[in-house]
Protein backbone atom coordinates (compact mmCIF):
# COMPACT_ATOMS: atom_id res chain seq x y z
CA UNK A 1 0.00 0.00 0.00
CA UNK A 2 1.60 3.48 -0.83
CA UNK A 3 2.58 5.48 2.06
CA UNK A 4 0.25 8.64 1.14
CA UNK A 5 -3.29 6.24 1.23
CA UNK A 6 -2.21 4.23 4.54
CA UNK A 7 -1.46 8.06 5.76
CA UNK A 8 -4.91 8.85 4.48
CA UNK A 9 -6.80 6.53 6.29
CA UNK A 10 -5.28 6.57 9.25
CA UNK A 11 -5.95 10.04 9.31
CA UNK A 12 -9.50 9.07 8.33
CA UNK A 13 -9.71 6.80 10.92
CA UNK A 14 -9.12 9.71 13.93
CA UNK A 15 -12.52 11.12 15.86
CA UNK A 16 -14.65 12.46 13.51
CA UNK A 17 -15.00 15.10 15.04
CA UNK A 18 -11.38 16.17 15.17
CA UNK A 19 -12.01 15.30 10.85
CA UNK A 20 -14.57 18.03 10.78
CA UNK A 21 -12.50 20.88 12.71
CA UNK A 22 -9.25 20.13 10.89
CA UNK A 23 -11.68 19.86 7.25
CA UNK A 24 -12.92 23.24 8.52
CA UNK A 25 -9.69 24.93 8.85
CA UNK A 26 -8.28 23.53 5.89
CA UNK A 27 -10.85 24.93 4.40
CA UNK A 28 -9.90 28.46 3.71
CA UNK A 29 -13.30 29.20 2.09
CA UNK A 30 -14.63 28.63 5.86
CA UNK A 31 -11.99 29.94 7.55
CA UNK A 32 -13.17 33.50 5.58
CA UNK A 33 -16.34 33.40 6.44
CA UNK A 34 -15.80 32.35 10.04
CA UNK A 35 -12.84 35.62 10.31
CA UNK A 36 -16.09 37.73 8.53
CA UNK A 37 -18.41 36.91 10.79
CA UNK A 38 -16.18 37.35 14.02
CA UNK A 39 -15.63 40.95 12.98
CA UNK A 40 -19.19 41.69 12.42
CA UNK A 41 -19.95 40.54 15.60
CA UNK A 42 -16.75 42.10 17.22
CA UNK A 43 -17.15 45.94 15.58
CA UNK A 44 -21.22 45.45 16.81
CA UNK A 45 -20.39 44.22 20.01
CA UNK A 46 -17.48 47.28 20.09
CA UNK A 47 -19.85 49.95 18.62
CA UNK A 48 -19.57 52.25 21.82
CA UNK A 49 -15.83 51.87 21.51
CA UNK A 50 -15.61 52.52 17.42
CA UNK A 51 -17.96 55.08 17.54
CA UNK A 52 -18.71 57.94 19.96
CA UNK A 53 -21.84 59.00 17.70
CA UNK A 54 -25.22 58.52 19.61
CA UNK A 55 -26.63 55.94 16.40
CA UNK A 56 -30.60 57.29 16.84
CA UNK A 57 -29.86 61.48 17.69
CA UNK A 58 -31.07 63.54 14.92
CA UNK A 59 -28.58 66.38 14.08
CA UNK A 60 -30.29 68.85 11.45
CA UNK A 61 -27.18 70.73 10.72
CA UNK A 62 -25.10 67.45 9.49
CA UNK A 63 -27.87 66.12 6.99
CA UNK A 64 -27.21 64.38 3.99
CA UNK A 65 -23.82 64.80 4.30
CA UNK A 66 -21.01 62.77 2.13
CA UNK A 67 -18.07 60.54 3.25
CA UNK A 68 -15.79 62.53 4.83
CA UNK A 69 -12.58 62.06 7.30
CA UNK A 70 -15.48 63.08 10.59
CA UNK A 71 -18.18 60.89 8.85
CA UNK A 72 -16.52 57.66 7.29
CA UNK A 73 -20.15 56.54 5.71
CA UNK A 74 -21.62 59.64 5.75
CA UNK A 75 -24.88 60.67 7.16
CA UNK A 76 -28.44 60.61 6.49
CA UNK A 77 -31.31 62.17 5.81
CA UNK A 78 -31.63 62.87 9.99
CA UNK A 79 -28.01 63.85 10.04
CA UNK A 80 -27.19 60.58 11.92
CA UNK A 81 -23.85 59.28 11.70
CA UNK A 82 -23.96 56.18 8.85
CA UNK A 83 -21.32 54.21 10.04
CA UNK A 84 -22.16 54.56 14.05
CA UNK A 85 -25.66 52.78 12.57
CA UNK A 86 -24.20 50.10 11.08
CA UNK A 87 -22.21 49.75 13.97
CA UNK A 88 -24.93 49.37 16.23
CA UNK A 89 -27.83 48.07 13.60
CA UNK A 90 -25.41 44.64 13.37
CA UNK A 91 -26.46 44.17 16.60
CA UNK A 92 -30.07 43.96 16.02
CA UNK A 93 -29.97 42.54 12.34
CA UNK A 94 -27.32 39.46 13.48
CA UNK A 95 -29.40 39.27 16.56
CA UNK A 96 -32.76 38.76 14.49
CA UNK A 97 -30.81 36.23 12.53
CA UNK A 98 -29.97 34.40 15.43
CA UNK A 99 -33.09 34.37 17.15
CA UNK A 100 -35.18 33.24 14.13
CA UNK A 101 -33.60 30.38 13.44
CA UNK A 102 -33.61 29.37 16.92
CA UNK A 103 -37.27 29.79 16.62
CA UNK A 104 -37.39 27.41 13.54
CA UNK A 105 -35.16 25.22 15.29
CA UNK A 106 -36.85 25.18 18.82
CA UNK A 107 -40.22 24.02 16.82
CA UNK A 108 -38.57 21.94 13.57
CA UNK A 109 -36.34 19.91 14.98
CA UNK A 110 -38.73 18.16 17.45
CA UNK A 111 -41.48 18.29 14.80
CA UNK A 112 -38.94 16.42 12.61
CA UNK A 113 -38.28 13.71 15.05
CA UNK A 114 -41.61 12.88 15.96
CA UNK A 115 -42.22 12.76 12.08
CA UNK A 116 -39.58 10.40 11.47
CA UNK A 117 -39.42 8.58 14.42
CA UNK A 118 -43.46 7.28 14.94
CA UNK A 119 -44.67 7.62 11.35
CA UNK A 120 -48.22 6.87 11.09
CA UNK A 121 -50.63 9.35 10.79
CA UNK A 122 -48.34 11.65 13.31
CA UNK A 123 -45.98 11.77 10.19
CA UNK A 124 -48.75 11.67 7.78
CA UNK A 125 -50.15 15.15 9.57
CA UNK A 126 -46.75 16.87 9.99
CA UNK A 127 -45.61 16.66 6.59
CA UNK A 128 -48.83 17.70 5.64
CA UNK A 129 -48.11 21.21 7.67
CA UNK A 130 -45.10 21.57 5.95
CA UNK A 131 -46.13 21.16 2.86
CA UNK A 132 -48.54 24.07 3.96
CA UNK A 133 -45.63 25.99 4.45
CA UNK A 134 -43.84 25.40 2.24
CA UNK A 135 -46.83 26.47 -0.31
CA UNK A 136 -46.06 29.38 0.44
CA UNK A 137 -43.21 30.70 -2.01
CA UNK A 138 -39.53 32.66 -0.63
CA UNK A 139 -40.06 34.90 1.71
CA UNK A 140 -43.43 35.49 1.33
CA UNK A 141 -44.86 33.13 4.16
CA UNK A 142 -42.97 35.70 6.66
CA UNK A 143 -44.19 38.31 4.64
CA UNK A 144 -47.85 37.70 5.28
CA UNK A 145 -46.97 37.02 8.79
CA UNK A 146 -45.81 40.08 9.62
CA UNK A 147 -48.00 42.03 7.36
CA UNK A 148 -50.88 39.83 10.03
CA UNK A 149 -49.34 40.81 13.29
CA UNK A 150 -48.07 43.78 12.69
CA UNK A 151 -44.12 45.34 12.53
CA UNK A 152 -41.76 45.04 15.79
CA UNK A 153 -39.31 42.80 16.59
CA UNK A 154 -41.01 40.05 18.48
CA UNK A 155 -42.79 39.67 15.41
CA UNK A 156 -40.32 40.03 13.07
CA UNK A 157 -38.22 37.31 14.61
CA UNK A 158 -41.68 35.22 14.64
CA UNK A 159 -42.42 35.15 11.21
CA UNK A 160 -39.10 34.74 10.14
CA UNK A 161 -38.37 31.86 12.33
CA UNK A 162 -41.60 30.32 10.91
CA UNK A 163 -40.36 30.92 7.37
CA UNK A 164 -37.23 28.67 8.46
CA UNK A 165 -39.50 26.06 10.03
CA UNK A 166 -40.31 23.56 7.19
CA UNK A 167 -36.84 23.07 6.02
CA UNK A 168 -35.70 21.85 9.47
CA UNK A 169 -38.80 19.73 9.78
CA UNK A 170 -38.35 17.77 6.38
CA UNK A 171 -34.29 17.75 6.83
CA UNK A 172 -34.48 15.80 10.60
CA UNK A 173 -37.25 13.80 9.51
CA UNK A 174 -35.34 12.57 6.41
CA UNK A 175 -32.08 11.55 8.88
CA UNK A 176 -34.23 9.95 11.46
CA UNK A 177 -35.94 7.85 9.25
CA UNK A 178 -32.50 6.28 7.99
CA UNK A 179 -30.88 6.51 11.97
CA UNK A 180 -34.42 4.54 13.40
CA UNK A 181 -33.27 1.78 11.43
CA UNK A 182 -29.98 1.32 12.67
CA UNK A 183 -29.06 -1.43 14.83
CA UNK A 184 -27.88 0.34 18.09
CA UNK A 185 -31.61 1.77 17.92
CA UNK A 186 -33.29 -1.54 17.62
CA UNK A 187 -30.57 -2.73 20.71
CA UNK A 188 -31.93 -0.14 22.47
CA UNK A 189 -35.42 -0.77 22.10
CA UNK A 190 -35.25 -4.54 22.87
CA UNK A 191 -33.40 -3.44 26.02
CA UNK A 192 -36.71 -1.61 26.99
CA UNK A 193 -35.60 2.27 26.74
CA UNK A 194 -38.49 4.74 26.24
CA UNK A 195 -39.52 5.63 22.83
CA UNK A 196 -38.98 9.33 24.00
CA UNK A 197 -35.61 8.47 25.67
CA UNK A 198 -34.57 6.90 22.31
CA UNK A 199 -35.49 9.17 20.11
CA UNK A 200 -33.89 12.33 21.84
CA UNK A 201 -31.21 10.53 23.72
CA UNK A 202 -30.09 8.24 21.08
CA UNK A 203 -31.41 8.77 17.11
CA UNK A 204 -31.39 12.89 17.43
CA UNK A 205 -28.23 13.85 18.56
CA UNK A 206 -26.87 11.57 15.74
CA UNK A 207 -29.25 13.34 13.45
CA UNK A 208 -27.75 16.63 14.14
CA UNK A 209 -25.22 17.35 11.84
CA UNK A 210 -26.79 18.01 8.68
CA UNK A 211 -28.78 20.50 11.25
CA UNK A 212 -25.89 22.14 11.97
CA UNK A 213 -25.15 23.18 8.57
CA UNK A 214 -28.75 23.82 7.00
CA UNK A 215 -28.94 26.31 10.79
CA UNK A 216 -26.00 28.05 9.59
CA UNK A 217 -26.97 28.58 6.02
CA UNK A 218 -30.47 29.42 7.32
CA UNK A 219 -28.54 32.25 9.20
CA UNK A 220 -27.62 33.85 5.96
CA UNK A 221 -31.43 33.15 4.83
CA UNK A 222 -32.91 34.64 7.66
CA UNK A 223 -30.51 37.92 7.79
CA UNK A 224 -31.63 38.39 4.23
CA UNK A 225 -35.46 37.48 4.89
CA UNK A 226 -34.98 40.00 7.90
CA UNK A 227 -33.41 42.98 6.10
CA UNK A 228 -36.20 42.52 3.20
CA UNK A 229 -38.76 43.00 5.62
CA UNK A 230 -37.31 46.03 7.03
CA UNK A 231 -36.87 47.26 3.21
CA UNK A 232 -39.96 47.54 2.79
CA UNK A 233 -41.22 49.40 5.96
CA UNK A 234 -42.11 46.13 7.79
CA UNK A 235 -39.29 45.48 10.32
CA UNK A 236 -38.09 47.36 13.66
CA UNK A 237 -39.62 50.41 14.63
CA UNK A 238 -37.85 53.59 13.37
CA UNK A 239 -35.38 54.99 14.57
CA UNK A 240 -33.66 52.00 15.83
CA UNK A 241 -31.19 51.47 13.63
CA UNK A 242 -31.38 48.31 11.52
CA UNK A 243 -29.50 47.27 8.52
CA UNK A 244 -32.62 46.25 6.47
CA UNK A 245 -34.41 49.46 7.52
CA UNK A 246 -31.46 51.40 6.83
CA UNK A 247 -31.37 50.82 3.19
CA UNK A 248 -35.10 51.14 2.91
CA UNK A 249 -34.62 54.68 4.39
CA UNK A 250 -31.56 54.86 1.75
CA UNK A 251 -33.95 54.19 -1.15
CA UNK A 252 -35.70 57.68 -1.02
CA UNK A 253 -32.19 59.07 -1.60
CA UNK A 254 -30.59 57.38 -4.02
CA UNK A 255 -30.47 60.18 -6.65
CA UNK A 256 -28.53 62.61 -4.39
CA UNK A 257 -27.28 60.63 -1.44
CA UNK A 258 -25.94 56.59 -2.74
CA UNK A 259 -23.98 56.01 0.50
CA UNK A 260 -27.04 55.95 2.56
CA UNK A 261 -28.74 52.74 0.79
CA UNK A 262 -24.93 51.57 -0.48
CA UNK A 263 -23.20 50.86 2.60
CA UNK A 264 -26.08 49.15 5.09
CA UNK A 265 -26.37 46.53 2.23
CA UNK A 266 -22.54 45.97 2.19
CA UNK A 267 -23.20 45.25 5.47
CA UNK A 268 -25.58 43.01 5.02
CA UNK A 269 -23.91 41.33 1.99
CA UNK A 270 -20.81 40.49 4.08
CA UNK A 271 -23.22 38.93 7.03
CA UNK A 272 -24.65 36.48 4.59
CA UNK A 273 -21.52 35.54 2.59
CA UNK A 274 -20.00 34.90 6.18
CA UNK A 275 -23.09 32.30 6.68
CA UNK A 276 -22.93 30.68 3.30
CA UNK A 277 -18.79 30.72 3.57
CA UNK A 278 -19.28 28.89 6.49
CA UNK A 279 -22.42 26.88 5.74
CA UNK A 280 -20.87 25.34 2.69
CA UNK A 281 -17.71 24.50 4.80
CA UNK A 282 -18.98 22.90 7.05
CA UNK A 283 -21.01 20.50 4.98
CA UNK A 284 -17.88 20.03 2.97
CA UNK A 285 -16.26 18.93 6.28
CA UNK A 286 -19.85 16.99 7.89
CA UNK A 287 -20.82 15.48 4.83
CA UNK A 288 -18.27 14.81 2.19
CA UNK A 289 -20.71 13.38 0.25
CA UNK A 290 -22.00 17.02 -1.04
CA UNK A 291 -18.58 18.41 -1.53
CA UNK A 292 -19.97 19.15 -5.36
CA UNK A 293 -22.53 21.54 -4.44
CA UNK B 1 -48.02 6.79 -12.99
CA UNK B 2 -51.41 7.80 -13.28
CA UNK B 3 -51.94 6.62 -9.90
CA UNK B 4 -48.66 9.01 -8.58
CA UNK B 5 -50.15 11.66 -10.33
CA UNK B 6 -53.83 11.37 -8.53
CA UNK B 7 -51.63 10.80 -4.90
CA UNK B 8 -50.00 13.89 -5.72
CA UNK B 9 -53.22 15.83 -6.70
CA UNK B 10 -55.20 14.81 -4.10
CA UNK B 11 -51.97 15.96 -1.68
CA UNK B 12 -52.17 19.08 -3.36
CA UNK B 13 -55.65 19.45 -2.49
CA UNK B 14 -55.02 19.16 1.08
CA UNK B 15 -52.24 21.37 1.05
CA UNK B 16 -54.43 23.99 -0.48
CA UNK B 17 -57.04 23.55 2.05
CA UNK B 18 -54.49 24.20 4.68
CA UNK B 19 -53.46 27.58 2.43
CA UNK B 20 -56.52 28.76 2.54
CA UNK B 21 -56.83 28.62 6.80
CA UNK B 22 -53.64 30.49 7.04
CA UNK B 23 -54.79 32.82 3.98
CA UNK B 24 -57.81 33.52 6.01
CA UNK B 25 -56.32 33.49 9.30
CA UNK B 26 -53.70 36.91 8.16
CA UNK B 27 -56.86 38.93 8.74
CA UNK B 28 -58.16 37.73 11.91
CA UNK B 29 -54.09 37.64 13.44
CA UNK B 30 -54.48 41.02 13.69
CA UNK B 31 -54.36 42.40 17.06
CA UNK B 32 -58.08 43.93 17.97
CA UNK B 33 -60.49 44.38 16.01
CA UNK B 34 -59.56 44.30 12.23
CA UNK B 35 -62.56 46.36 11.01
CA UNK B 36 -61.54 49.05 13.34
CA UNK B 37 -57.91 48.65 12.44
CA UNK B 38 -58.60 48.40 8.70
CA UNK B 39 -60.93 51.55 9.48
CA UNK B 40 -58.73 53.63 11.24
CA UNK B 41 -58.41 54.52 14.44
CA UNK B 42 -60.21 57.92 14.10
CA UNK B 43 -62.52 56.81 11.87
CA UNK B 44 -66.12 57.20 12.39
CA UNK B 45 -68.09 54.29 14.32
CA UNK B 46 -70.53 54.04 11.63
CA UNK B 47 -67.45 53.23 9.12
CA UNK B 48 -66.30 50.74 11.14
CA UNK B 49 -69.85 48.70 11.16
CA UNK B 50 -70.11 49.11 7.64
CA UNK B 51 -67.05 47.68 7.24
CA UNK B 52 -67.36 45.02 9.40
CA UNK B 53 -70.62 43.87 8.06
CA UNK B 54 -69.10 44.55 4.44
CA UNK B 55 -65.98 41.96 5.17
CA UNK B 56 -68.80 39.95 7.20
CA UNK B 57 -66.60 40.10 9.88
CA UNK B 58 -69.63 39.92 12.23
CA UNK B 59 -70.42 36.69 11.58
CA UNK B 60 -68.92 33.48 13.57
CA UNK B 61 -65.13 32.59 12.59
CA UNK B 62 -66.45 29.07 11.04
CA UNK B 63 -68.85 30.81 8.70
CA UNK B 64 -66.67 33.08 7.61
CA UNK B 65 -64.19 30.75 6.44
CA UNK B 66 -66.78 28.92 4.74
CA UNK B 67 -68.05 32.46 2.64
CA UNK B 68 -64.27 32.76 2.08
CA UNK B 69 -63.94 29.18 0.78
CA UNK B 70 -66.72 29.27 -1.22
CA UNK B 71 -66.45 32.33 -2.48
CA UNK B 72 -62.82 31.26 -3.92
CA UNK B 73 -63.76 28.14 -5.51
CA UNK B 74 -65.64 30.33 -7.50
CA UNK B 75 -62.82 32.82 -8.24
CA UNK B 76 -64.28 35.14 -6.07
CA UNK B 77 -61.49 36.82 -3.72
CA UNK B 78 -63.55 39.31 -1.86
CA UNK B 79 -63.36 43.42 -2.87
CA UNK B 80 -60.55 45.77 -2.87
CA UNK B 81 -61.28 48.13 0.75
CA UNK B 82 -59.28 51.19 -1.12
CA UNK B 83 -60.77 50.79 -4.97
CA UNK B 84 -63.76 48.71 -4.13
CA UNK B 85 -63.23 46.77 -7.32
CA UNK B 86 -62.74 42.55 -7.35
CA UNK B 87 -59.81 41.81 -6.30
CA UNK B 88 -59.73 38.99 -8.84
CA UNK B 89 -59.55 41.82 -11.22
CA UNK B 90 -56.56 44.09 -9.59
CA UNK B 91 -54.47 41.01 -9.53
CA UNK B 92 -55.21 39.95 -13.31
CA UNK B 93 -55.10 43.48 -14.48
CA UNK B 94 -51.34 43.82 -12.87
CA UNK B 95 -50.22 39.58 -13.15
CA UNK B 96 -48.81 40.39 -17.32
CA UNK B 97 -46.00 42.57 -15.29
CA UNK B 98 -45.36 40.27 -13.03
CA UNK B 99 -45.16 37.32 -15.35
CA UNK B 100 -43.45 39.41 -18.28
CA UNK B 101 -40.68 39.77 -15.47
CA UNK B 102 -40.39 36.75 -14.05
CA UNK B 103 -40.00 35.37 -17.69
CA UNK B 104 -37.19 37.52 -19.06
CA UNK B 105 -35.75 37.37 -15.81
CA UNK B 106 -35.94 33.60 -16.09
CA UNK B 107 -34.83 33.52 -19.85
CA UNK B 108 -31.61 35.50 -18.42
CA UNK B 109 -30.99 33.55 -15.30
CA UNK B 110 -31.31 30.03 -17.86
CA UNK B 111 -28.67 31.90 -20.38
CA UNK B 112 -25.85 32.78 -18.22
CA UNK B 113 -26.15 30.16 -15.51
CA UNK B 114 -26.22 27.01 -17.32
CA UNK B 115 -23.05 27.83 -19.59
CA UNK B 116 -21.25 29.50 -16.26
CA UNK B 117 -22.04 25.64 -14.05
CA UNK B 118 -21.00 24.06 -17.33
CA UNK B 119 -17.90 25.63 -18.04
CA UNK B 120 -16.97 25.27 -14.17
CA UNK B 121 -17.28 21.82 -14.12
CA UNK B 122 -15.41 21.70 -17.37
CA UNK B 123 -12.46 23.34 -16.22
CA UNK B 124 -13.02 21.80 -12.75
CA UNK B 125 -10.28 23.48 -9.85
CA UNK B 126 -9.12 26.12 -12.57
CA UNK B 127 -9.39 29.31 -12.97
CA UNK B 128 -12.35 29.50 -14.65
CA UNK B 129 -14.29 27.32 -12.00
CA UNK B 130 -13.14 29.98 -9.40
CA UNK B 131 -14.55 32.79 -10.77
CA UNK B 132 -17.71 30.80 -11.23
CA UNK B 133 -18.02 29.59 -8.10
CA UNK B 134 -16.97 33.50 -6.37
CA UNK B 135 -19.71 35.28 -8.81
CA UNK B 136 -22.23 32.16 -7.73
CA UNK B 137 -21.33 32.68 -4.21
CA UNK B 138 -22.00 36.79 -4.07
CA UNK B 139 -25.26 36.10 -6.19
CA UNK B 140 -26.65 33.86 -3.11
CA UNK B 141 -25.22 36.04 -0.97
CA UNK B 142 -26.62 39.68 -2.22
CA UNK B 143 -29.64 41.23 -1.11
CA UNK B 144 -31.32 41.47 -4.11
CA UNK B 145 -33.29 44.92 -2.73
CA UNK B 146 -29.55 46.19 -2.35
CA UNK B 147 -28.53 45.25 -6.01
CA UNK B 148 -31.41 46.77 -7.38
CA UNK B 149 -30.76 50.21 -6.08
CA UNK B 150 -26.47 50.16 -7.16
CA UNK B 151 -27.63 48.95 -10.56
CA UNK B 152 -29.91 52.05 -10.11
CA UNK B 153 -26.97 54.43 -8.66
CA UNK B 154 -25.21 53.62 -11.39
CA UNK B 155 -26.56 52.87 -14.58
CA UNK B 156 -29.97 54.95 -14.14
CA UNK B 157 -28.18 58.11 -11.88
CA UNK B 158 -24.60 58.11 -13.25
CA UNK B 159 -24.52 56.87 -16.89
CA UNK B 160 -28.38 57.75 -17.51
CA UNK B 161 -28.31 54.67 -19.86
CA UNK B 162 -31.26 52.77 -18.53
CA UNK B 163 -34.49 54.18 -16.48
CA UNK B 164 -34.46 53.44 -12.99
CA UNK B 165 -37.70 52.39 -12.80
CA UNK B 166 -41.41 52.60 -14.20
CA UNK B 167 -42.56 50.62 -17.26
CA UNK B 168 -42.90 52.92 -19.82
CA UNK B 169 -40.53 51.18 -22.72
CA UNK B 170 -39.03 48.11 -23.67
CA UNK B 171 -35.43 49.38 -21.72
CA UNK B 172 -37.43 49.56 -18.26
CA UNK B 173 -37.52 45.83 -17.99
CA UNK B 174 -33.64 44.76 -18.04
CA UNK B 175 -32.93 46.21 -14.71
CA UNK B 176 -35.48 44.70 -12.39
CA UNK B 177 -35.05 41.38 -14.72
CA UNK B 178 -31.11 41.47 -14.13
CA UNK B 179 -31.83 42.28 -9.95
CA UNK B 180 -34.47 39.49 -10.01
CA UNK B 181 -32.48 36.55 -12.10
CA UNK B 182 -29.43 37.83 -9.77
CA UNK B 183 -30.19 34.88 -7.28
CA UNK B 184 -31.36 32.37 -9.92
CA UNK B 185 -28.63 32.53 -11.92
CA UNK B 186 -26.17 31.55 -8.87
CA UNK B 187 -28.62 28.75 -7.74
CA UNK B 188 -28.66 27.36 -11.87
CA UNK B 189 -25.24 27.76 -12.12
CA UNK B 190 -24.29 25.55 -9.05
CA UNK B 191 -27.12 23.14 -9.73
CA UNK B 192 -25.21 22.82 -13.36
CA UNK B 193 -21.89 21.97 -11.92
CA UNK B 194 -23.07 19.77 -9.10
CA UNK B 195 -25.06 17.58 -11.75
CA UNK B 196 -22.31 17.82 -14.14
CA UNK B 197 -19.89 16.91 -11.91
CA UNK B 198 -21.60 14.12 -10.86
CA UNK B 199 -22.32 12.55 -14.64
CA UNK B 200 -18.96 13.42 -15.48
CA UNK B 201 -17.82 10.51 -12.54
CA UNK B 202 -19.88 8.04 -14.20
CA UNK B 203 -18.68 4.48 -15.87
CA UNK B 204 -19.94 5.56 -18.88
CA UNK B 205 -17.99 8.44 -19.12
CA UNK B 206 -15.07 6.65 -18.31
CA UNK B 207 -15.76 4.23 -21.09
CA UNK B 208 -15.86 7.46 -23.32
CA UNK B 209 -12.51 8.81 -22.45
CA UNK B 210 -11.16 5.66 -22.85
CA UNK B 211 -12.19 5.30 -26.31
CA UNK B 212 -9.83 8.25 -27.20
CA UNK B 213 -12.86 10.54 -27.31
CA UNK B 214 -11.82 14.09 -26.27
CA UNK B 215 -12.83 15.95 -23.54
CA UNK B 216 -15.05 18.91 -24.96
CA UNK B 217 -16.88 15.96 -26.68
CA UNK B 218 -17.54 13.84 -23.66
CA UNK B 219 -18.90 17.47 -21.49
CA UNK B 220 -20.47 18.39 -24.20
CA UNK B 221 -22.27 15.84 -25.96
CA UNK B 222 -22.34 13.14 -23.50
CA UNK B 223 -22.83 14.30 -19.81
CA UNK B 224 -24.36 17.55 -20.42
CA UNK B 225 -27.97 15.89 -21.52
CA UNK B 226 -27.99 14.20 -18.53
CA UNK B 227 -26.83 16.76 -16.22
CA UNK B 228 -30.27 18.22 -17.64
CA UNK B 229 -32.46 16.85 -15.51
CA UNK B 230 -32.13 18.35 -11.79
CA UNK B 231 -31.17 21.51 -13.74
CA UNK B 232 -34.35 21.68 -15.13
CA UNK B 233 -36.04 20.53 -11.42
CA UNK B 234 -33.82 24.27 -10.27
CA UNK B 235 -35.69 26.16 -13.07
CA UNK B 236 -39.01 24.86 -12.98
CA UNK B 237 -38.79 25.58 -9.32
CA UNK B 238 -37.17 28.74 -9.55
CA UNK B 239 -39.79 29.99 -11.75
CA UNK B 240 -42.35 29.98 -8.85
CA UNK B 241 -39.98 31.82 -6.28
CA UNK B 242 -38.87 34.64 -8.97
CA UNK B 243 -43.12 35.29 -9.17
CA UNK B 244 -42.98 35.77 -5.19
CA UNK B 245 -39.28 37.33 -5.63
CA UNK B 246 -40.84 39.82 -7.46
CA UNK B 247 -42.52 41.69 -4.27
CA UNK B 248 -39.05 43.26 -3.64
CA UNK B 249 -37.92 43.49 -7.14
CA UNK B 250 -41.28 45.52 -8.35
CA UNK B 251 -40.83 47.63 -4.60
CA UNK B 252 -37.32 48.72 -5.67
CA UNK B 253 -38.02 49.91 -9.59
CA UNK B 254 -41.71 50.48 -9.21
CA UNK B 255 -42.99 47.60 -11.14
CA UNK B 256 -46.64 47.86 -11.90
CA UNK B 257 -46.82 44.09 -10.68
CA UNK B 258 -48.74 42.03 -8.21
CA UNK B 259 -45.58 42.04 -6.15
CA UNK B 260 -46.14 45.93 -5.39
CA UNK B 261 -49.85 45.28 -5.45
CA UNK B 262 -49.12 42.79 -2.48
CA UNK B 263 -46.69 45.63 -0.47
CA UNK B 264 -49.09 48.69 -1.31
CA UNK B 265 -52.13 46.55 -0.28
CA UNK B 266 -49.93 45.71 3.21
CA UNK B 267 -49.76 49.17 4.11
CA UNK B 268 -52.99 50.42 3.05
CA UNK B 269 -54.52 47.86 5.42
CA UNK B 270 -56.48 46.58 1.89
CA UNK B 271 -56.64 42.95 3.63
CA UNK B 272 -59.06 41.87 0.98
CA UNK B 273 -56.06 42.48 -1.98
CA UNK B 274 -53.39 40.86 0.28
CA UNK B 275 -55.43 37.61 0.91
CA UNK B 276 -55.97 37.58 -2.98
CA UNK B 277 -52.14 37.92 -3.65
CA UNK B 278 -50.71 35.67 -1.06
CA UNK B 279 -53.57 33.03 -2.20
CA UNK B 280 -52.94 33.50 -5.85
CA UNK B 281 -48.83 33.33 -5.45
CA UNK B 282 -49.48 29.91 -3.35
CA UNK B 283 -51.58 28.46 -5.84
CA UNK B 284 -49.56 29.37 -8.93
CA UNK B 285 -46.18 28.03 -7.03
CA UNK B 286 -48.05 24.66 -5.76
CA UNK B 287 -49.17 24.11 -9.21
CA UNK B 288 -45.75 24.75 -10.88
CA UNK B 289 -44.06 21.91 -8.31
CA UNK B 290 -46.66 19.05 -9.87
CA UNK B 291 -45.94 20.25 -13.85
CA UNK B 292 -41.71 20.01 -12.74
CA UNK B 293 -42.66 16.55 -10.79
CA UNK B 294 -44.85 15.67 -13.97
CA UNK B 295 -41.45 16.38 -16.31
CA UNK B 296 -39.14 14.92 -14.30
CA UNK B 297 -40.78 11.65 -14.76
CA UNK B 298 -41.16 12.18 -18.45
CA UNK B 299 -37.86 13.43 -19.11
CA UNK B 300 -36.16 10.68 -16.32
CA UNK B 301 -37.29 7.05 -18.01
CA UNK B 302 -35.55 5.71 -14.56
CA UNK B 303 -38.05 7.34 -12.20
CA UNK B 304 -40.99 4.97 -11.52
CA UNK B 305 -44.09 6.23 -9.52
CA UNK B 306 -46.04 3.93 -7.67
Amino acid sequence: MPTSTRASITRNARAPRHFALRSIVRRRTALLGGVILLILVALSLAAPLVSTQDPEKMVLAQVLKPPSQQFPLGTDYLGRDILTRILYGGRLSLLIGLLAVAVGLAIGVPLGAISGYYGGWIDLGIQRIADILLAFPGFLLSLSLVAALGIGLQNVILSVGIGALPSFIRLVRGSVLTIRELTYVEAARATGVPDWAILFRHVLPNALAPVIVQATLNLGTAILVAAGLGFLGLGVRPPTPEWGTMLGEGRNYIFSAWYIATFPGLAIFFAVLGFNLLGDGLRDALDPRLKNF
Amino acid sequence: MLRYLTRRLLATLVTLLGVSVIVFMLMHLLPGDPARLIAGLTAPEAEVIRLRTQLGLDQPLAIQYWHFLTNLLQGDLGTSIRSSAPVLSEILARMPWTILLAFVSMLLATLVGIPAGVIAARWRNSLPDYVVSLVTLFGISMPVYWLGLMLIILFAVNLHWLPAGGNESAPSVILPAVTLASFSVALIARMTRSSMLEVLGQDYLRTARAKGLRENAVVFRHALKNAFIPVITVIGLQLGMLLSGSVLTETVFGWPGIGLLLVDSIFARDYPVVQGVVMVFALIFTLLNILVDICYAYLDPRIHYT
